[in-house]
């Protein structure tokens, strides 16, 4: 849990960093691909079919129907609980990821239409803290959360998430119980949730909400589990075999219902809630009747 | 002093072993030794007080985890007239990092669900240092259902380092084990008594603790990561634990301020292990007094509380609430 310091070394190395320049460099396959190209395929490699790491607008864009997402509880903002200084100050760190992504937290929450259906999403930012949950993470998520079972819509979360917070100490490791309790609700009121995977999701985001869905979509190579993998190596003293804890491992151990690549998750989210959910109004005649 | 001692208790064993000393001879020499063992006996009751009453985070750490420390089956003993063990997931396997069962406490009968540590090295690979498999997860949330099904109330020790981080666990889904749990004790419907006794680690912990009333041991800590995880994090130094446990809070006096833990069980000077009985005694009162409580009310309306209390854990500002 609480990863987030580690992987956004990794960060570095793993976004499109040239977006001037008309050609750009694979990070899988190192393959010379045209720039153009990849951002019309979703930032998804067309020769080998990897992944970039996308921002929240372009994760959105790609998922729900233009000119329909109106965002939740943008203005809610973390606060230094615990006074926590490590070699930054908490409240440094937050001010630095504000700047950089021009958002107040790492998950950003709203409505909006997928394919004409009403859904509630919620969108984890990997870039803002390793995509971390402290207490304004998990108070937007429960609410989007509660705000979906109030309108009786289908739920969506796209995770991209080192873990629980550290710098918001136990309060955090609490939000897995909050969202979690919320989730229930939605769950016991029938209604769908379908919860998206990206690379990378672990800890404690893994550890609720993540893993809490009616159907569980995977990005091709994300990596997904509790404990990160270097931890594990730690732990058990030997290399992790190639490809663990990889969405393909996962989707092998049966942790994970599907692997879609990023170009067809709209379609197969919109397929799937077609099957999954009725409408509201269906919904509430079949109570009824 | 008996057992094992930790650093910061050393000038107390030192005057302690001096007054063993004093009364060894005065037993077998000429003289009177009695104004002096008075004297030292007054030294170490104010070095306890002042050692005891002024722990900091890192030291309750270090009593959190003492090897003497009563761990679930020893206030089990303690505490239950009767504790008929299960076990088993029905899927894979027993883990023994978890122990589960149905148990009276003055005739009142309940589901217990506990992790388990290890006294002996023996016992201490057997129970995985009290670090829960998925497997152990899945047994808990059974036994907990069949609490729900029988319409007794739930009661959890928690107290482990975290959820084992190997590979097998990572592939039977530690994290999807673990995020169930916590659903699920949100919603069940049946009263939840929930005592950290010892170490809470972070998801591993959670996945015992969700409930209507949060009891914590005085010398228990309970955290989002071990004060060794944070510091390797932070510093790259895992040494800088002690740092990492007065930044984080993790102690139950913390806990309670936060809101997260509702009762502080007191424990005997010096720790649990010090007086395990008198823990236990002090235990039991806080577990009869939270059922006692619960017993009065509907379930639903216990339900909705415990949804209240998580809903209101955290702080922030904007959003006008």
């Amino acid at each position: 849990m609480a990863l987030f310091k580690k992987k956004e070394k990794k960060k570095g190395n793993r976004k499109v960093t040239v977006p001037e320049n008309l050609w750009i460099k694979c990070d899988n396959c190192r393959e010379i691909i045209y720039r153009r190209e990849v951002e019309r395929n979703l930032k998804v490699c067309p020769k080998c079919n990897y992944h970039f790491r996308i921002t929240v607008d372009e994760r959105i864009s790609s998922l729900i129907d233009e000119g329909t997402f109106e965002e939740f509880d943008a203005d809610l903002e973390s606060v230094d609980i615990l006074g926590f200084v490590d070699t930054k100050k908490y409240t440094d760190r937050l001010a630095e990821a504000k700047r950089k992504s021009k958002r107040n937290e790492a998950v950003v929450t709203g409505r909006g239409k997928i394919n004409g259906m009403d859904v509630v999403i919620a969108v984890f930012d990997f870039a803002f803290l390793g995509g971390s949950m402290g207490c304004v993470v998990g108070e937007k998520v429960t609410r989007a959360i509660e705000e979906a079972t109030r309108r009786e819509v289908p739920l969506i979360i796209v995770s991209a998430s080192g873990g629980a917070r550290m710098q918001e100490g136990t309060l955090s490791l609490m939000q897995m119980a909050k969202t979690s309790a919320a989730m229930k609700r939605f769950h016991d009121a029938g209604l769908p949730y379908i919860s998206i995977l990206t690379d990378p999701t672990t800890g404690g985001v893994a550890a609720s909400f993540a893993m809490q869905g009616d159907v569980i979509i995977s990005e091709p190579g994300a990596l997904i589990g509790f404990a990160g993998p270097r931890v594990i190596e730690q732990t058990i003293m030997q290399k992790l075999p190639e490809g663990f804890q990889r969405a393909e491992f996962l989707l092998e151990k049966g942790m994970v219902d599907m692997i879609v690549p990023r170009t067809e998750m709209k379609e197969t989210v919109s397929k799937l809630l077609g099957y999954m959910y009725r409408g509201e109004k269906k919904r509430a005649s079949g109570k009824n009747g | 002093m008996v057992g094992q001692y930790l650093e910061f208790e050393r000038p107390i064993v030192e005057l302690e072993n001096r007054l063993e000393e004093l009364r060894r001879r005065s037993e077998v020499e000429e003289g009177d030794f009695s104004k002096e063992i008075e004297k030292l006996e007054k030294k170490i009751e104010t070095i306890k007080r002042e050692v005891y009453g002024n722990l900091n985070r890192w030291q309750i750490t270090q009593l959190a985890r003492h090897p003497d420390r009563p761990y679930t089956l020893d206030y089990v003993k303690m505490i239950f007239s009767d504790f008929i063990e299960i076990h088993g997931d029905r899927l894979f396997r027993d883990d023994p990092s978890i122990v589960a069962g149905f148990g009276e406490i003055e005739g009142r009968k309940v589901v217990l669900v506990g992790q388990q540590k290890g006294r002996t090295t023996k016992d201490k690979l057997y129970r995985n240092f009290g670090m829960p498999h998925p497997e152990g997860y899945r047994k808990a949330l059974r036994a907990m259902k069949l609490a729900e099904k029988f319409s007794l109330p739930v009661l959890t020790f928690v107290d482990t380092p975290g959820a084992y981080p190997g590979i097998g666990a990572e592939e039977r889904g530690q994290a999807e084990a673990i995020a169930r749990n916590i659903m699920e004790m949100a919603g069940l419907k049946t009263p939840i008594v929930v005592a950290i006794i010892g170490e809470g680690g972070s998801g591993g912990a959670l996945a015992l603790g969700v409930g209507d009333r949060i009891l914590m041991m005085e010398y228990a800590i309970y955290s989002v990561i071990s004060p060794e995880g944070c510091a390797s994090i932070l510093w790259k130094d895992a040494g800088k634990g002690e740092t990492a446990a007065e930044i984080m809070k993790i102690s139950a006096r913390d806990l309670e301020k936060f809101g997260i833990v509702d009762v502080v069980v007191e424990e005997p000077e010096g720790g649990a292990h010090r007086n395990p009985e008198a823990a236990a005694e002090n235990l039991k009162r806080e577990i009869l007094s939270a059922l006692d409580e619960l017993e009065g009310m509907k379930i639903e309306e216990i339900v909705n509380k415990r949804y209240e209390k998580y809903r209101k854990i955290g702080e922030f500002k904007g959003g006008g609430k």
